[in-house]
């Protein structure tokens, strides 16, 4: 087994696969990818599968738009065997309430101005969409036809095959145990199976991003929350678009497979690892999507489960460089990391060959906390 | 019998040619190969596939069947109409 890499990624969830298969694209050779566990154990394998492009803050917006453009394309880039399943059916986002309507108006002009296409929709529109709606959950909504879904276990395995292709290592079941610095310098990344020299570290361990920050002394401002999802049985086409809503606190879609996803966020969640189930999500969920999409309600639950939303304070990610000398973060994603990992993997690949950088990815920056009076919060997110 | 004809995942379809070619990949454990086959993600969520799987894993590593992991049980363990949890019924 090697034991010497120019740069190790910790996590090799969707972020840490798509900074490998980035970095190696550019020519970098000895990579190591380290995870303490299974191909994809941790968040991405259970996201929600959505990708959507209609947010409430610039930086979202832009990551999401360029990340999009990827997804539209990603089997021939990476030369993948099988299909990501990228389906463009569009995010409907419902609103109940004159303020969120509001709201809404202005996401809709900010994504316009960015060359997003969403449209702003009268209830009778909506209904054009999804007619099964029940008309009396909602008073307005937004639509964007080029939001959608794309499959996170095969997205995951195109990334990895094509890194794999170009040389990168993986490191499964290796936990890491300690980083060594000297100096204030990288030295080792110790895991419970291997010592690796190596004088750069990229964080990219999802849930577990904050105590990998701690190993260099970092202290991340992020934390943890498990986030229930449900699934149905395969069923008929029913549902093209994603449907949505911030004030009910649901996301429901119909994937390719036909099986039917939901999920809800649970706002007594503790900020820790948990990522069990729970028979108030199921009641809750069952409830709020019988009263929104009453025909949907009808089909079979089949299975449920969680996973960690790592959050930071404006719901935005952290992708930069830190105080610490080679040492690299992408995290934060707040739910979102599944569908942000293309332009994740191109940006920090950037940051980490010293490549000039695009204004708006400055703002991606740990340093903005360092001032919280400021920073521009991310509200459209379940 | 060819390979490709004898089915191991009714619920998903997935043949022992298909579990064959993704251990080939290196996906060597059950969790890995449920993420890139959908094993155990159908209605019956493993009660059938898992325990073929388990041999083909078991085989395929040169260990013993029972050292082999099986995917994690979630509920819930049959379909249940959302409907009726949503309004506290009993399913007919």
């Amino acid at each position: 087994m090697k034991t010497k890499a120019y740069i190790v990624i910790i996590g090799a969830g969707i972020s840490g696969l798509s900074i490998a298969y980035n970095l190696a694209k550019k020519g970098v050779k000895d990579i190591i990818v380290v995870d303490k566990s299974h191909f994809l154990a941790g968040a991405t394998a259970r996201c929600g599968a959505g990708v959507r492009q209609q947010w409430a803050t610039e930086l979202n917006c832009i990551l999401a738009k360029k990340s999009i453009e990827f997804f539209s394309h990603a089997n021939e880039t990476l030369n993948y065997h099988r299909d990501i399943e990228f389906k463009q059916g569009g995010y409907l986002i419902l609103s109940s309430s004159i303020a969120e309507d509001e709201q809404f108006a202005k996401n809709v002009k900010l994504q316009n101005s960015l060359g997003i296409p969403t449209r702003h929709l009268s209830k009778e529109e909506a209904l054009e969409i999804v007619p099964h709606l029940n008309p009396n959950s909602f008073t307005s909504a937004t639509f964007c036809h080029t939001d959608g879904h794309v499959n996170p276990f095969l997205m995951s395995e195109a990334y990895y095959l094509a890194a794999q292709k170009l040389g990168v290592d993986f490191f499964f079941f290796n936990e890491v145990k300690e980083i060594i610095l000297e100096e204030g310098l990288i030295q080792k990344v110790i895991t419970d199976k291997v010592e690796i020299d190596t004088h750069k570290v990229v964080n990219a361990a999802g849930g577990y991003s904050q105590e990998i920050g701690q190993m260099v002394g970092l202290d991340i401002p992020v934390y943890s929350e498990n986030h229930e999802i449900l699934v149905t049985e395969r069923t008929k086409d029913m549902l093209g678009p994603m449907v949505m809503s911030f004030s009910k606190n649901i996301y429901c879609q119909q994937v390719p497979h036909g099986s039917i996803l939901m999920g809800r966020n649970n706002p007594k969640a503790l900020h820790n690892h948990d990522i069990s189930s729970s028979w108030r999500f199921l009641d809750e969920m069952a409830k709020t999507v019988n009263h929104i999409l009453p025909e949907v309600a009808k089909q079979r639950v089949i299975r449920t489960w969680g996973g960690s939303y790592n959050i930071s304070p404006d719901f935005q990610p952290i992708i930069s460089d830190t105080q610490v000398s080679n040492f690299f973060i992408a995290c934060g994603f707040s739910g979102h990391g599944f569908m942000f990992a293309p332009i994740t993997g191109e940006l920090l690949s950037q940051i980490i060959l010293g490549e000039e950088l695009e204004a708006y990815a400055k703002d991606l920056h740990i340093s903005r906390f360092d001032n919280m009076e400021n920073i521009d919060r991310e509200h459209s997110v379940v | 019998m060819s390979k490709k004809d004898i089915i191991i995942c009714r619920c998903e379809d997935v043949s022992l040619q298909d579990i064959h070619d993704a251990l080939e990949l290196g996906y060597r454990d059950f969790e890995s190969l449920k993420r890139i086959l959908r094993i155990g993600m159908g209605p019956c969520q493993g009660q059938t596939c898992s325990h073929l799987v388990k041999n083909e894993i078991a085989k395929y590593n040169k260990v013993h069947p029972e050292t082999v992991k099986i995917h994690k049980t979630r509920p819930l363990v049959s379909g249940v109409v959302l409907k009726d949890i949503a309004e506290n019924q009993d399913e007919d």
